[in-house]
C-alpha cells in the first residue's frame, strides 16, 4: 500500500493536481488539533450550563459552532441526550459518517465490519464487547448516520462531581462515551 | 447498491476490538492516502457521493479484505482512471507519462483549511413542501437501485415514524452519478428493533436513519 499510494501522489503532483502544502494542512489538522477534546468541551458545557444545554438539544448545529467547531463533517450536527431512561449509540452502517468537527477522525473499529454490521441489530452485545452494562429496562436508541446530518452523544453526569468547573469535567468526556460506547469516567478513575 | 458496504444486520464480523491509546494514523500512507483523497475531491472532479458510489462499488471479496485506508487507495486509483487522471500504465509506473487531460488548479493549503473550517454544508432552499409531518407513519420503500444510495437495505420495507424534518438536502442518489444535486426532504425516521430484527429481538432497541423523501411512503 506504500508503494500504490507514493505512485498515486507522485502521479498528481506531476500533473499538477496536488499542491503539497495543502496535504500537510489537512493531514496536520487531523492529526494534532481536531480531536474528541472538542467534543468534550460541548459536553462539558451542556453539564453546567442548563441554557447552554437547551440550546444544544434544540439547535446542536448552532450551539456547537458558538464554541467554535464546526466546518468538514459538522455542518449539520444533533446532541443526543443520555439519560438513566435512554441510551443512544451512533454507526454508520454503511461506511464511515463520524461527526469530525467534534471528535476527529473515526477510529479503526468504528469503521471496521464487526462494528458496522451488529450495533444496528445488537447494541446490547457490542456494548459487552466495550465491558458496558446497562439495566436491561433502558431502552437503547441506534442513530445510524445515513446523511450529512451527525450526532454526538452527550452522557450522563457522573456523580459526585458538584461545583467542579467546566475544565474539569470534560476531563471525565471520553471519546466512546460521545459515540455510545462508553459512559463518562467517574472521579475515581482520574484521582 | 446491494454492495458490501451495507452490512448492518450481517452475522459473523466476531467481537467489535477497541485498541487502546489508538493513534489517529497507523502509517505514513495512511496520512497520504487520507489527504490526497480530500484535497483531490474539493475542486470539485467529483462528488462526495461519487467517491462513496465507486468505494461501495469495490466487488465484495475485495471490499472486505481491504483495510480502510487501502480502500481510499483502490478507489482514488479507479476514479483517476475513469475520470482520465492517470493512466494504467502511470499507475504501474508510478511516474506521469501522457501529458494533463484536464488543465489542473490545485489546492492550496489556504484553500484545504478553508475547507476544513467552513465544510460544505448539505442543505439547500426547497422546491416544494415537505410531504410528511413529525409523528406520520411510512413505509421505508422496498426499493433495490444498482446505483448509490443511502437507504439501508435492513430497512427496506419496513414501518416506522417520522421523527424530524431535518431539512431539504442534496440527494445522494442522484448526486453520485453526476446528474445534479436534486434536493430532497431529509427525514429522522424510527422504527421498533422488533419491526426489524423480529419478535426475538431486544424489545428495548430503536432503530433511526435518515431517509429522503423518495425512499419513503406514507401508510
Amino acid at each position: 500500500m506504500q508503494l500504490r499510494t507514493r505512485a498515486l501522489e507522485t502521479i498528481l503532483l506531476e500533473k499538477g493536481y496536488i499542491d503539497p502544502a495543502a496535504l500537510d494542512v489537512l493531514i496536520e489538522t487531523y492529526e494534532k488539533k481536531i480531536g474528541p477534546r472538542n467534543g468534550a468541551k460541548v459536553v462539558a458545557k451542556a453539564w453546567t450550563d442548563s441554557q447552554y444545554r437547551q440550546w444544544l438539544f434544540t439547535d446542536g448545529t448552532a450551539a456547537i459552532e458558538s464554541l467554535g467547531f464546526s466546518g468538514r463533517s459538522g455542518n449539520h450536527l444533533v446532541a443526543l441526550e443520555n439519560t438513566p431512561a435512554v441510551h443512544n449509540m451512533v454507526v454508520c452502517t454503511l461506511c464511515s459518517c463520524y461527526p469530525w468537527a467534534v471528535l476527529g477522525l473515526p477510529p479503526v473499529w468504528y469503521k471496521s465490519a464487526p462494528y458496522r454490521s451488529r450495533t444496528i441489530a445488537d447494541p446490547r452485545g457490542v456494548l459487552r464487547d466495550f465491558g458496558v452494562k446497562l439495566p436491561k429496562d433502558t431502552e437503547i436508541h441506534v442513530w445510524d448516520s445515513t446523511s450529512e446530518l451527525r450526532y454526538l452523544v452527550v452522557p450522563m453526569r457522573p456523580v459526585a462531581t458538584e461545583g467542579w468547573s467546566e475544565e474539569q469535567l470534560a476531563e471525565l468526556v471520553t471519546r466512546d462515551s460521545m459515540i455510545g460506547t462508553g459512559l463518562a469516567k467517574s472521579p475515581m478513575d482520574v484521582k | 447498491m446491494n454492495g458490501a458496504a451495507d452490512m448492518g444486520g450481517m452475522h459473523g464480523f466476531g467481537p467489535v476490538m477497541p485498541e487502546p491509546n489508538e493513534p489517529v494514523f497507523h502509517a505514513d500512507w495512511e496520512k497520504q492516502a487520507f489527504a490526497l483523497n480530500m484535497a483531490i475531491g474539493i475542486p470539485n472532479i467529483w462528488t462526495l457521493d461519487a467517491f462513496r458510489f465507486a468505494r461501495e462499488s469495490q466487488p465484495p471479496p475485495q471490499y472486505l479484505n481491504m483495510s480502510y485506508y487501502g480502500l481510499w487507495v483502490a478507489t482514488l486509483e479507479n476514479m483517476m482512471l475513469e475520470y482520465g487522471l492517470a493512466t494504467r500504465q502511470e499507475l504501474a509506473a508510478g511516474h506521469a507519462l501522457a501529458p494533463v487531460k484536464k488543465a489542473a488548479k490545485p489546492v492550496t493549503a489556504e484553500e484545504a483549511a478553508t475547507m476544513v473550517r467552513c465544510g460544505s454544508p448539505y442543505n439547500r432552499s426547497a422546491p416544494a413542501p415537505a410531504l410528511f409531518k413529525v409523528g406520520d407513519k411510512v413505509h421505508a420503500r422496498n426499493m433495490h437501485p444498482k446505483t448509490h444510495t443511502r437507504l439501508p437495505r435492513y430497512a427496506r420495507g419496513h414501518a416506522g415514524t417520522i421523527m424530524r424534518i431535518v431539512g431539504c438536502h442534496v440527494f445522494p442518489d442522484s448526486n453520485a452519478t453526476h446528474v445534479g444535486e436534486d434536493p430532497h426532504w431529509l427525514y429522522t425516521v424510527r422504527f421498533d428493533g422488533r419491526e426489524i430484527w423480529g419478535e426475538d429481538s431486544d424489545p428495548a432497541v430503536k432503530v433511526h436513519i435518515e431517509a429522503w423523501e423518495p425512499y419513503l411512503e406514507l401508510i
